[in-house]
């Protein structure tokens, strides 16, 4: 396990990625927001920070934001702004202090030899630009990358100058099926490639994944986003339910935290469709 | 300077008065890679009930101005688990732990005081008579003095020599009323507050922001009405009371010193800065010095009217 730290970093740049986009529900905007590099020994894509602005009284508590990645000077985050503490985010300014805490929970399986699809969709793409960067043989991996916006507000040319990149853009809800319907089928080739497959992106998404992955028996890893307030364990705010198949058998069909168990699970041990339904009295 | 807190003589001293809110600081090994977690002045850990529980559904925290609205519902892997697997690893020659009780029940109060107290590794046992309804009268515990001093009985009944802490919260017609009662039912100490009930919502959503609708508002956003509380239990009472509510520096601390508190407890601000509660202990002592506090047994309870 590596042990997170928690540093005060400085903001070195903050830039809009692609246009903002005019949507029914309001404007999506993108940013690339790098700070200084936190003195980590190691870290895995898939891994996470929790995030909070040094200053300021509107945003008490951090977010969770997915390593996006980094370098020998800094750290990158790829930021969707989708609430209040994520326009913040979007606000901050070369030399703003930010508090970091990580790197924190699991991340992504790395297998050189083995055939590796990236499943993503929306800001799921994050890690996946570190888990580029950082796999040792490139040519094993490709990505299947669907976006309801367009693609230049997703890091994906970088990403298609070192792998495989397969861009699907849905407009219509007929688009998103053909999207799941052809992540089902590289799933499929991947499993009779003996390949392992990784998925991030919203639970709907991941969900769709889980189901493939347990129908064609493929290894499937999954990037759980949950609402988390420690990134430690101590809150239990961010629970998933294990399946029959989770390591300790003590724990199999109970919650587990998604910020230490996950945030990267292997698909056949969570149950997605167990519901946590015990309600308050 | 002397920072020690007795809450109950030869029982429950504390090296400093901070100690950490129950649900907001796992068992304490969650914030080892933070700091020092021995040099606390106690742990009181996460919500226990006698058998594993499932909490709350999705999404379960919710961000609300300077406050945060949470709905765990004591997730948790019942108090065998906690004894065999979670106490033995944690300091507990070093730092008080003190576990969180919850039940719908009296004899499920009783069954979980009974087995934490064999325990040689536990300090003290804390009642949450907040978070539950009491299965008779389908209301919280505090709710009224009846239930809540039935509850802290049956605790201290089966705790032996350990300490018994009655958490309160102030969603009651009389906190003090009750914090009467629970002293007159044996409670040594008395924390307070609990969270208290909130609800947010998504307009564009229609929607509550949390699975189970309403959940518990903690945080600086509660800070008032905890300094309230405990300035008024204080008064009303001859045992120590914890004041729990939004503490996110050393000068908070000293706030809820001068309305009476014997000692605190950080909850979210944990969230906020993991290192919080470990910087809170350290700037302590350099906070008194500047509010020239000498002495905390003096200064306690010195708010002038």
């Amino acid at each position: 396990m590596i042990t997170p730290i928690r540093a005060e970093l400085t903001v070195t740049d903050n830039v809009p990625f692609g246009q903002p986009v005019f949507w029914p529900d309001g404007q999506r905007r993108f940013y690339a927001l790098t700070l200084e590099r936190p003195e980590w020994k190691s870290w895995q894509p898939g891994q996470f920070i929790m995030l909070r602005p040094l200053s300021g009284e509107e945003c008490v508590w951090a977010r969770p934001m997915s390593i996006c990645r980094v370098t020998s000077q800094s750290l990158v985050l790829f930021i969707r702004v989708v609430g209040s503490a994520t326009d913040r985010f979007s606000r901050l300014k070369s030399g703003d202090k930010v508090i970091v805490w990580g790197p924190l929970g699991t991340g992504f399986d790395m297998r050189p030899d083995t055939p590796t699809l990236l499943l993503a969709r929306g800001v799921g793409i994050a890690p996946f630009a570190g888990y580029a960067d950082m796999h040792p043989d490139p040519s094993s991996l490709s990505m299947l990358f669907g976006h309801s916006l367009p693609s230049s507000n997703y890091p994906t040319d970088a990403m298609a100058a070192r792998i495989e990149v397969e861009s699907l853009h849905d407009r219509t809800p007929e688009e998103l099926e053909e999207f799941h319907r052809v992540a089902r089928l590289r799933m499929t080739e991947y499993k009779e490639r003996g390949g392992i497959c990784l998925a991030c992106g919203p639970m709907p998404f991941l969900k769709k994944v889980w189901r493939f992955a347990n129908e064609i028996d493929l290894p499937t890893q999954l990037l759980l986003e949950e609402r988390m307030s420690c990134g430690t364990g101590a809150c239990l705010g961010c629970s998933a339910v294990t399946s029959k198949h989770w390591p300790d058998p003590v724990k199999a069909g109970l919650p587990v935290q998604t910020c230490t168990s996950g945030p990267v699970f292997w698909a056949k041990e969570l149950d997605l469709d167990a519901s946590l339904s015990e309600r308050r009295d | 300077m002397d920072l020690r807190a007795t809450l109950v003589p030869g029982l429950l001293e504390l090296k400093n008065p901070i100690m950490s809110a129950a649900g907001t600081f796992g068992s304490g090994l969650e914030y080892s890679p933070y700091g020092d977690i021995t040099q606390l002045g106690g742990i009181i850990t996460n919500g226990l009930t006698l058998r594993p529980c499932m909490g709350s559904p999705m999404p379960r925290v919710a961000e609300t101005p300077s406050g945060l609205l949470t709905s765990i519902g004591t997730q948790n892997d019942g108090v065998e688990h906690f004894v065999r697997h979670v106490l033995p690893q944690l300091p507990w020659q070093d730092v008080p732990i003190i576990p969180n009780l919850n039940a719908n029940f009296v004899e499920d109060f009783s069954e979980l005081a009974g087995i934490l107290a064999a325990e040689p590794g536990i300090a003290a046992l804390e009642v949450n008579l907040s978070c539950r309804n009491d299965n008779r009268s389908g209301q919280r515990f505090n709710q009224n003095t009846v239930t809540a001093a039935r509850a802290v009985s049956a605790v201290k009944k089966a705790a032996g020599s350990k300490p018994v802490i009655a958490k309160l919260s102030p969603q009651i017609m009389d906190i003090v009323e009750v914090a009467r009662s629970v002293e007159a039912a044996g409670a040594d100490v008395i924390s307070c507050i609990g969270t208290v009930q909130g609800l947010a919502v998504d307009v564009r959503e229609r929607r509550a922001m949390l699975g189970s609708i309403t959940g518990g508002l903690s945080g600086p956003a509660v800070k008032p009405l905890a300094l309230r509380c405990v300035w008024q239990i204080s008064h009303a009472v001859d045992i120590p009371v914890i004041g729990v509510g939004g503490i996110r520096t050393a000068q908070d601390v000293l706030e809820f010193m001068l309305v009476g508190a014997h000692a605190v407890a950080v909850g979210s601000a944990s969230f906020s800065d993991p290192e919080a509660i470990f910087r809170i202990v350290r700037e302590l002592p350099a906070v008194c010095e500047e509010y020239g506090v000498s002495d905390l047994d003096a200064f306690r309870g010195s708010l002038q009217g």
